[in-house]
């Protein structure tokens, strides 16, 4: 049981962690919760599907089909934290005065609950597949009674990280709030474009250009929990590709360069702005 | 970002089709057979594992940068490499207690 319990919390904690960040990311926009409980929904019952298509994914495009898929989800999914970031150049002075005088929420956030959306569903539908097959694979050999306290336990653990992250986040203070929250969307998108290069390279798409360029795993490895945590939340692996790091260091100048230029472009004074 | 997915299509368009040394590795019983194997250094390598069971596993090494979910019966090429002599331990992280392996790299 306690085996299933750690492989399912590991799978849990990255979707958990992303969930936490942006649901702290849209404090103050109306519908948050109903869109990103939704994402969570629709990304669970997405992982039932690619789960029972492992099968005929992997087999595709000459068995990269994996490897593809994976690295799509991941570049979506930084695409989405992007659109975000660059919202919030423009709109998070608004969000942080409303939010110190606990006026009404932001209504003009749809399009920023959207993208925020599709990028929690690609992350539990990603994570999840891999958790549905696990369980699938453990039920034919244990009990289903111990499976299934398993299976609760492991994503109980990983929620309860991810509750923990959240009430974090809320009790930093109000005018620190979106820089903070902004840093972490910044910090998570890098990590995942650098995930989606490694699946590229896996699959011999994209050259590793330096194969590893050090490797800290004797320090801290990511089996670890701080590991995971801070594969997670700043995307540390401790063997990276030359190409996984031109790509994380790509992501997060891209995405400070944007937003400032966003920012100054609407004529709006910086000091609450996410970067 | 762009620049990034512009040079993903180039690559996908001219995809190595080079011959590059070829490694198998089969899962049976939750097992790695064999469990280690040595490869060359400074060469891309092709492995291919084969899982033999009817459950999947996750190929999955930290040193290599890899990992891969391999539906039962079916089979999975990674690419690993270039590199450096040493040994590269692997699991297979749905069964870590029993999937253990790694690779040799002289």
């Amino acid at each position: 049981m306690f085996a299933t319990a750690v492989i399912v919390f590991r799978e849990t904690l990255e979707a958990a962690l992303i969930v936490s960040i942006v649901l702290a990311a849209t404090r103050g926009v109306a519908g948050r919760r109903v869109w990103i409980g939704g994402a969570v929904v629709a990304g669970v019952a997405g992982a039932m599907v690619i789960a029972g298509l492992t099968g005929v994914i992997a087999g595709a495009l000459q068995g990269i089909g994996q490897e593809l898929f994976n690295a799509a989800i991941l570049i979506a999914a930084v695409v989405m934290l992007a659109w975000h970031h660059l919202w919030m150049a423009v709109h998070g002075r608004e969000l942080a005065t409303r939010l110190r005088r606990l006026s009404d929420s932001v209504r003009e956030g749809g399009a920023t609950l959207a993208a925020l959306s599709v990028a929690v569903t690609l992350a539990v539908l990603r994570e999840g597949a891999e958790t549905v097959l696990f369980i699938q694979g453990v039920a034919t050999s244990e009990p289903l009674h111990n499976v299934l306290s398993g299976l609760a336990l492991g994503v109980t653990g990983g929620a309860a990280l991810g509750a923990l992250l959240y009430l974090g986040l809320v009790h930093v203070p109000v005018r620190h709030f979106f820089r903070v929250t902004g840093w972490m969307i910044v910090a998570l998108a890098a990590g995942l474009a650098a995930q989606a290069a490694r699946f590229l390279e896996q699959a011999n798409v994209l050259p590793p250009i330096v194969p590893q360029l050090w490797d800290t795993s004797p320090i801290l490895s990511e089996g670890s929990l701080p590991g995971q945590l801070l594969h997670v939340l700043v995307g540390y692996r401790p063997a990276p590709s030359g190409l996984q790091f031109i790509c994380y260091v790509a992501t997060i100048a891209t995405l400070i360069i944007a937003s400032r230029w966003r920012s100054t472009m609407t004529g709006r004074p910086r000091q609450a702005q996410a970067t | 970002m762009r620049t990034f997915l512009a040079l993903c299509c180039f690559a996908v368009a001219g995809a190595a089709f080079a011959d590059d040394p070829t490694f198998e590795i089969a899962i049976r019983d939750h097992r790695f057979v064999p469990n280690e194997i040595t490869v060359p250094a400074g060469q891309k390598v092709k492995l291919i594992v084969k899982n033999e069971d009817a459950t999947p596993e996750e190929f999955e090494s930290k040193r290599l940068n890899r990992e891969k979910v391999i539906p039962g019966r079916s089979q999975a090429t990674i690419y690993i490499g270039p590199l450096k002599p040493g040994e590269y331990p692997f699991v297979g992280e749905f069964n870590e207690s029993t999937a253990t392996g790694k690779i040799v790299v002289k």
